[in-house]
């Protein structure tokens, strides 16, 4: 399961917690990823919407890797500035492949979890469409 | 009747409607001007499944859900 945070991601105990579960595994690298919001064009934060049933449905595939642990936690709602919204840790035997899941697995997070950005601007919520991707599919009940 | 809802920033309360089909559902949401853009660019799931083509039978009970594009991070 994803974990999920109303706003910002508490990083270090997160990292922490993730780190004391898998530490003897067997694992000999653990590679964080934080994604932190930056203060692009004067935003105040950006926020987000989830659709849980699926975002779960997608991290599944990457729960049952033979030679790797994903972990992965993301906000819902405001997250402001400097705050973090997304957090993953890949732990893998070696960093090579360690580093090769983590693009891989951001990439696909990218383009296929079901979450929807907004840039929070005077405390208005505006949907960052120029950043969004089209799912698999998409377009198929228009009438163009 | 199926019920369909409206992901993220489609902003548009769930609605229930009598469809058979995927293309049952594609003319009753057409019908429907502010949506007409979403539609444009929304992927398509039924029972939380993403289709791809619109020969997809409905029964009693599905949920379908719009998805606009995403942007996670």
């Amino acid at each position: 399961m994803v974990e999920i945070f109303k706003g910002g991601i508490p990083v270090i105990e997160t990292l922490e917690r993730w780190y004391e579960e898998c530490k003897l595994e067997g694992y000999g690298a653990m590679i964080p990823f934080i994604g932190i919001v930056r203060p692009d064009n004067g935003i105040e934060g950006l926020s987000f919407d989830l659709y849980l049933p699926m975002l779960n449905e997608w991290f599944k595939k990457w729960q049952n890797l033979k030679e790797a642990r994903i972990m992965m936690a993301h906000s819902f709602g405001d997250v402001m500035v400097g705050e973090t919204s997304f957090l993953c840790a890949v732990f893998t035997k070696h960093r090579r492949e360690g580093f090769k899941y983590l693009e891989e697995f951001v990439e696909d997070f990218k383009a296929n979890a079901p979450i929807w950005k907004y840039d929070l601007i005077n405390g208005k919520r505006i949907f960052a469409k120029d950043r969004a991707k089209k799912l698999p599919g998409a377009g198929i009940l228009s009438e163009k | 009747m199926i019920k369909v809802e409206f992901l993220g920033p489609i902003g548009k309360e769930p609605m229930e409607v009598e469809a058979g089909s995927l293309k049952e559902l594609k003319e009753i949401l057409n019908k429907d001007e502010s949506l007409k853009p979403w539609l444009e660019n929304s992927a398509v799931a039924v029972n939380d499944k993403i289709v791809q083509n619109l020969d997809v039978e409905l029964k009693n009970g599905d949920r379908v859900v719009i998805l606009p594009p995403v942007c996670g991070g």
